[in-house]
């Protein structure tokens, strides 16, 4: 749509976005973005979203990318608009989440005065965009646009801000959509050096013990490297474990699927990761909630290192082969070679392998104790996963107990429908994310398992799911405290809970009501699969109250500073081993 | 599993960036953002068109710490290149200082002598006296420097380094 005639500033923005394919922006108005509104106001193309926060508006545009692969975009005015975009930013940031923030800023020729809701935005961003721009010169708008998506949705994605000035908006230029020429320095690396990955599968193909390790870069790859990665475990028969943010990449049903791993993953997984011989990390960046304490982690392992970010590389762990490429093109390639030097995996040794692993499954460490009279909270999460799996739905989360406890109990078997605040644990996620995930898919079940606290944290965008006709499903599991707070206070500070109890929790169910919402509440495991009936037949947002037993902690989990092999599996293990004062000084 | 034991070593690196507003921001909100030393750096633009800048920056850490620091560097969107001088052969350093002296009588000659032996310039000159120009290594200033404490050093001002490595190819060709 490139016009000869100049257009104004806030014209060619949303040119851009209507060329780059955008259909719906997040956001919220203010001064300093007062001719954006303008033009959204006289078109059709791009639908807005007006949230109730700023926080809200980026963790939407997370939650649009998230479940779509495509950039989400959100808006936002000068000052306090920006930096209220500020979590949402650093969230997409550490969960590599391709966003578009669009921040409105005082005229040029007040930059620096100290305006009326001016802040420096570029400044206060820096750290927490993969990049961003300051635009002062119409001219280059069209540009500037085209590029923002480019940065954010290429390599490995992450969120841009461009900043966008008042009288920016208003001045006119021609729109002229840039050609696609290649960046004169930005330049990803999308695929793996060959050399690099044969080495690698011949270290693979003779594994005796061999794990795969995956991460929410398979989901960013895309939903081919999914199905590529089926077919490198169907090949190999090797078993795979995934990171919170990886999973849904693989389907949690396969008997190869050992569960998450880290801190609060499976026992099996985590042991698998210890005993390893040769371990294949595909988009994953030994976290260190993956990791546990560095010095013992995977002690006898050769590491494979498949990222797309070189500095993810040799950061937290040194590994043996790192291939720098995109995770679903280096598997195509390992597939390929696997095949084309028919490569056998160790039948014999990997027979043993698995024989090790049943063994670690036979412990059961997901079991927890079934009540009559409570809901369990994993108790919740099972039936929540059996009466809605066929639905297919979308899950968002808090952070929190309740969000490990929906990585363990809820099975994920596609990408792309799992949204948890990974790298950043923002609590208050959830709830944006599934407006934004509802927005792209009106159809689809869309439920945000939250916890009392988190949910606290963004409640106000219940209104605009109601505004919006959107309807999310907010299953909060209530147990009154900040239950990881509270668990860790349990395991390290010997019980005494610091500000961990919510006293004056409001009436969740006359709270969604008075939001023009459906509250339900259940208390009484019994009537728990009939509520959660209900909750799938009211056609509107609905928050559920599901009161669950307020002092269950979630195991198993790597305490801080453990290794791998130091898991604890039950309350009754965590009194027998005190954690280190090192321990304590890890977040 | 034995960690190896990571000897710190200093390096020097080179990085080509656009010449925009903000970028050298970037580069050291890397830094300190990331805990890494900066003991020297220096930038200015160096194309014709001057599209673009050279930043010299003298850093120290663990060979794993030196690969991150140029991973990272290399991420950075307005950022083309990134080479380590240390590590790439060859190179030669170089800093300049000016260095300003007071004094009277055989302290003024005495500076006078060094500065001439150290083939520093006299750049400003009053009665009582001396701001000299000094190229080198920078062992080679903290000398001088060393020399001028005792005849009346009032301050100093130092570039910091550049560097390029020897031979016929640039960064960029």
């Amino acid at each position: 749509m490139t016009t000869a005639e100049p257009i104004s500033g806030a014209d060619i923005v949303l040119r851009s976005l209507v060329d780059l394919g955008v259909d719906v922006v997040f956001g919220y108005p203010g001064g300093a973005v007062l001719p954006l509104y303008d033009a959204i106001f006289q078109q059709n193309h791009i639908r807005h979203i007006l949230v109730r926060h700023e926080q809200a508006a980026l963790h939407a545009a997370e939650g649009y990318a998230r479940s779509t692969g495509k950039p989400g975009v959100a808006l936002v005015t000068s000052g306090p608009g920006a930096t209220n975009a500020v979590t949402g930013l650093t969230d997409a940031l550490l969960d590599s989440i391709p966003v578009v923030c669009l921040t409105g800023q005082v005229a040029t020729h007040l930059i620096g005065n100290d305006a009326f809701q001016e802040a420096d935005t570029v400044g206060i961003t820096r750290p927490c965009t993969k990049h961003n721009y300051l635009v002062k010169d119409v001219a280059n708008l069209a540009y500037v646009m085209h590029e923002a998506f480019y940065v954010a949705t290429s390599g490995r994605p992450g969120p841009v801000v461009i900043d966008l000035p008042k009288d920016i908006q208003v001045a006119k230029a021609p729109y002229i959509r840039p050609s696609k020429a290649q960046h004169r320095s930005y330049r990803p690396q999308i695929k793996g050096d060959l050399a690099s990955i044969k080495e690698a599968v011949d270290l693979l193909a003779k594994a005796k013990k061999p794990i795969i390790y995956i991460g929410g870069g398979i989901i960013n790859s895309g939903p081919a490297a999914s199905q590529l990665l089926r077919e490198l475990v169907r090949l190999t028969g090797y078993p795979i474990t995934s990171t919170l943010m990886g999973l849904g990449a693989f389907p949690s049903h396969d008997p190869h699927f050992l569960g998450m791993l880290g801190m609060h993953g499976t026992y099996e997984a985590n042991l698998a990761m210890h005993g390893c011989d040769v371990m294949l990390c595909l988009g994953a960046r030994f976290d260190d909630r993956v990791t546990g304490r560095v010095d013992a982690f995977s002690p006898h392992s050769k590491k494979i290192h498949v990222d797309i970010d070189r500095s993810s590389i040799n950061k937290n762990v040194h590994v043996d082969i790192g291939i720098v490429g995109d995770a679903g093109h280096v598997i195509e390639d390992m597939i390929k070679i696997w095949k084309s030097k028919i490569c056998k995996p160790d039948e014999k040794a990997l027979k043993t392998w698995w024989k090790q692993i049943d063994e670690w499954r036979g412990r059961k460490c997901l079991a927890y104790a079934k009540r009559d009279d409570i809901i369990m909270p994993q108790y919740a999460i099972e039936r929540l996963y059996a009466l809605t799996k066929n639905k297919n739905p979308y899950i968002t989360t808090e952070v929190g107990q309740h969000q490990m406890w929906a990585a363990q109990f809820f099975g994920f078997d596609k990408p792309n429908h799992w949204m948890t605040s990974g790298g950043l644990g923002t609590m208050g996620y959830g709830l944006p994310a599934a407006i934004g995930a509802q927005i792209a898919h009106p159809e689809a079940l869309v439920i945000d398992i939250a916890g009392e606290a988190s949910i606290l944290m963004n409640i106000q965008e219940l209104s605009t799911a109601v505004q919006h006709r959107l309807p999310v499903k907010v299953f909060i599991l209530n147990n009154e405290y900040m239950g990881m707070v509270r668990q860790w206070q349990d395991l390290t500070y010997g019980g005494r809970y610091a500000e961990s109890y919510t006293a004056a929790l409001p009436d969740f169910v006359r709270l969604a009501e008075a939001f023009g919402a459906s509250g339900l509440r259940v208390s009484n495991p019994a009537d728990l699969d009939a509520t959660i009936q209900e909750m799938m037949k009211i056609d509107g947002p609905v928050l559920v109250d599901c009161r669950v037993a307020k002092l269950e902690n979630c195991f198993p989990m790597m305490p801080s500073g453990a290794a791998h092999n130091e898991m604890i599996l039950s309350a009754e293990d965590a009194g027998l081993s005190p954690i280190s004062d090192e321990g304590k000084a890890l977040v | 599993m034995s960690v190896p034991v990571q000897e710190i070593a200093r390096h020097t690196i080179s990085v080509v960036v656009d010449n925009e507003a903000g970028v050298l921001a970037r580069v050291i909100g890397l830094f300190s953002g990331r805990g890494y030393n900066i003991d020297s750096l220096t930038v200015a633009s160096v194309s014709e068109d001057a599209k673009t800048s050279r930043i010299t920056v003298v850093t120290s850490g663990t060979p794993m710490v030196i690969e991150q620091i140029k991973a990272q560097l290399d991420r950075l969107v307005p950022v083309h290149v990134v080479a380590d001088l240390t590590l790439e052969g060859p190179s030669v350093e170089r800093e300049l200082a000016l260095v300003k002296v007071a004094g009277v009588g055989e302290h003024r000659v005495e500076a006078l002598r060094l500065a001439d032996a150290f083939r520093a310039h006299v750049v400003d000159s009053t009665n009582s006296s001396f701001v000299f120009e000094l190229t080198g290594k920078s062992t080679k200033i903290d000398a001088f420097l060393n020399l001028m404490r005792e005849l009346g050093l009032v301050e100093v001002a130092r570039t910091g380094i550049v560097a390029l490595a020897r031979g016929k190819t640039g960064l960029e060709s």
